[in-house]
């Protein structure tokens, strides 16, 4: 069904900014007609929201190697549960997405599997090992639409170099993970009060600035297209105003955790809670929810990072890190609608248009002539969170248990429905 | 008077009432360990394992005695010789010791927090000796029966910790365990053995040992713990003994009866002047250890008293 008619909807245009009470038309998968006002026929949306599909940059899926963590179709199936439109996708598998060949094998699992769009990172040196680059430019023939080496900081210095100026002259984007590994080896939190009591190892919030202003040293000497992909001190923000003034081409990420929680969250070692980087205190986390606001930090994703329970089944410290985040990741990102923060069209710029413009990727607009790549939420539903619930392999959510507000009715990818929530 | 708790895991979760009742017992325990019979009946028909997933001589043996004396049947695990090295985790570890029904499981672990998890998958009284940097909370109740021995009390005395506290989890319990019964602590190191976050715990902290020791009643060393060690601390272990390692000159800024105390395995030399920590005068590092197996019995004698209420069915009479 690619043609139809949605009527009587909140229309979210991040876009333009703006928010109205009116229709839309799907005609060949494609937007075809919008306006506002009431229309007579096709769906009443009675009123619900309709926005353009959530574009999510970082998701971990476990093809190759941990395809028991998560496979294509089930983080295709949470992708389109949770109103993802178009995914983009890590290389730190194991098996590094590291040569055309893997990516090529990685291309056909996510397109035969996944019901929403979904296009690969590759990494930026060979076995992410930071000594040697990959073949960035077959890569980037191939499909790569951005270059990283995931949380494996390049830590010598000329190899990122060299890398830059090489993804320069190709107009390849970089994704760097800004922290001095020096200090965060080993580090299961952020320190502070909240780790010394804990005894938990730790590591400074310094350490992202440092990372940081050492990468954009190297962004303004090379000219390289760059995006952090999280920001979440407030010790590094001034870094990134100062590189954003200058021109440099630089965008900045951040995941909903960071925004959402806080180091006080972990409290008995919940292995739930940890994450990389660790969460941080609440008042970075409000200056970073500031930061999106202002579009200092221009990316919400979810960091999607799918652990089995037996990598979190540990003491915290041995624990594996990470969260799952593609159906939790606008439930909660409405917690900052819902507070006040942000207005819709300002979180869809931050979790559909930027991300979808910044990576070259599909969807993030509404608008006559786009791909219709829409998800229809209602943004005040209540819903208890129950991990046991999530379509992905693995049920490593931090929210579980926990109230939110916000519930997807209905995700369509070019038109076709990718999800429809029962009516049971 | 009484004690609520189904485990010890650490001192964060005790009331100041309930250590007193411990302490309380504790004394009682301390009187019948010097006279002619050492054996009580209060632990009679229990197991107790010792699972120390890191080396220990001294608190498992003063586990191991006190459990003894008190009538319980003991066995000792080595786990950092067994299963650990087959690749079983934590939680088969503890599933499989849980069907051989122990009533007592004293735990020692390398990682903060362990001991919390492993006592959610059980079904008797674990007692935490130890787990990473958290806690040690039998070691803060010893060195607080010690205490209260030596100064007649346990509130409104200047009690220095000296040393590295960022790696110790014994004096993340004794500032817990002091602060709650209103000592005034302060912390005295170098500023890289101090933990982050410092400043926010309510205690003084110090980086010159003559300035912190100023008017204290007790002074508690602590050790150089090489081993939790990753990277640069300290310059090397002379300066650091030239700089805060006690001696009796540095002593002689405390109080004239202040009391030396020192957790144990001490390094002669490094952190602590070997003369002095043998000065039975000022000195109360042996009693140290003696009230370590009285203040572990009665931590044990506590937990299966609560251990023995839970499983008696409600409206039984027994």
């Amino acid at each position: 069904m690619t043609n139809a008619l949605y009527r009587n909807a909140r229309l979210i245009d991040p876009a333009a900014g703006t928010e109205t009470l009116g229709w839309l038309r799907i005609e060949g998968g494609l937007i075809a007609e919008m306006g506002e006002g009431p229309r007579a026929g096709g769906i009443d949306c009675g009123g619900l929201c309709l926005a353009p599909g959530i574009v999510d940059i970082g998701v971990k899926v476990g093809e190759p190697g941990e395809r028991h963590k998560e496979s294509f179709r089930t983080a295709g199936a949470a992708a389109a549960a949770g109103g993802v439109t178009t995914i983009v996708t890590r290389p730190d598998t194991t098996t590094p997405i590291d040569t055309p060949e893997v990516l090529e094998f990685v291309k056909k699992r996510g397109q035969e599997s996944a019901p929403v769009h979904f296009r690969p990172m590759a990494a930026l040196t060979k076995d992410r090992a930071g000594r040697e680059m990959t073949e960035i430019g077959f890569l980037r023939d191939a499909g790569a639409v951005a270059f990283t080496d995931g949380d494996h900081v390049v830590t010598d210095t000329k190899v990122l170099s060299r890398c830059m100026t090489y993804a320069r002259s190709l107009g390849a984007l970089i994704v760097g993970h800004p922290q001095d590994p020096g200090l965060s080896h080993g580090a299961a939190v952020t320190s502070g009060k909240f780790a010394s009591l804990r005894g938990l190892p730790s590591v400074t919030p310094m350490a992202e600035r440092i990372g940081l202003e050492r990468d954009l040293a190297l962004v303004e000497m090379t000219g390289v297209a760059y995006h952090a992909d999280q920001i979440t001190t407030a010790a590094a923000l001034p870094a990134l105003a100062r590189a954003k003034a200058l021109g440099l081409n630089v965008t900045a990420g951040i995941s909903i955790h960071h925004l959402t929680l806080n180091e006080l969250d972990v409290a008995d070692y919940r292995t739930f809670f940890k994450v990389k980087p660790p969460l941080r205190s609440e008042d970075d986390r409000m200056a970073m929810v500031e930061a999106v606001r202002d579009g200092l930090i221009d990316i919400i994703c979810s960091m999607h990072t799918p652990q089995d329970e037996e990598s979190k089944r540990l003491p915290f410290e041995a624990a594996a890190s990470g969260a799952v985040g593609l159906e939790t990741l606008l439930p909660a990102a409405l917690r900052l609608y819902h507070a006040g923060h942000l207005t819709l069209p300002e979180l869809f710029r931050a979790i559909s248009l930027n991300p979808a413009r910044r990576f070259g990727v599909p969807g993030g607009d509404l608008r006559v002539g786009a791909p219709a790549d829409v998800v229809l939420f209602n943004p005040d539903t209540p819903i208890v969170l129950d991990r046991f619930t999530l379509r992905s392999k693995s049920k490593n959510t931090p929210f579980d248990g926990q109230r939110m507000q916000g519930r997807v009715e209905k995700t369509l990818v070019g038109g076709v429905i990718a999800y429809e929530r029962s009516k049971s | 008077m009484s004690f609520r708790q189904k485990h010890l895991l650490g001192i964060e979760q005790l009331a100041p009432d309930e250590i007193h009742t411990l302490l309380d017992l504790a004394d009682q325990y301390a009187e019948m360990e010097r006279g002619a019979s050492k054996h009580g009946t209060a632990l009679q028909g229990l197991t107790q394992i010792n699972m120390f997933f890191e080396a220990s001589t001294r608190t498992q043996a003063s586990f191991e005695i006190a459990g003894k004396r008190l009538g319980a049947d003991v066995m000792n695990m080595a786990m950092q010789a067994s299963s650990l090295k087959k690749g079983e985790t934590l939680i088969d570890t503890a599933l499989t010791l849980n069907a051989m029904h122990p009533d007592l499981l004293v735990v020692r672990h390398p990682h903060s927090g362990a001991v919390e998890l492993l006592a959610q998958k059980v079904n008797c009284a674990v007692l935490n000796a130890g787990d990473g940097r958290h806690e040690h909370p039998t070691q803060a109740l010893l060195d607080a029966l010690t205490i209260r021995r030596a100064k007649g009390r346990l509130h409104r005395l200047n009690i220095a910790i000296c040393g590295d506290i960022a790696h110790s989890r014994v004096a993340r319990s004794n500032i817990l365990l002091l602060g709650k019964l209103e000592n005034r602590i302060r912390l005295i190191g170098p500023p890289t053995l101090m933990p982050s976050g410092v400043s926010d715990w309510g205690v003084e902290v110090y980086d010159d040992m003559a300035q912190g020791l100023a008017d204290c009643d007790v002074v508690m060393m602590l050790r150089l713990q090489k081993e939790r060690m990753d990277g640069a601390f300290i310059p090397s272990e002379r300066e650091y003994y030239h700089r805060f390692g006690l001696d009796a000159e540095k002593l002689s800024n405390a109080k004239p009866d202040a009391i030396v105390m020192h957790p144990g395995p001490m390094n002669r030399g490094v952190e602590i002047d070997g003369t002095l920590a043998d000065d039975i005068n000022r000195s109360v590092i042996q009693e140290q250890v003696e009230m370590g197996v009285a203040v572990r019995m009665a931590a044990m004698d506590l937990l299966a008293r609560n251990l023995r209420a839970a499983r008696t069915p409600k409206g039984v009479m027994v």
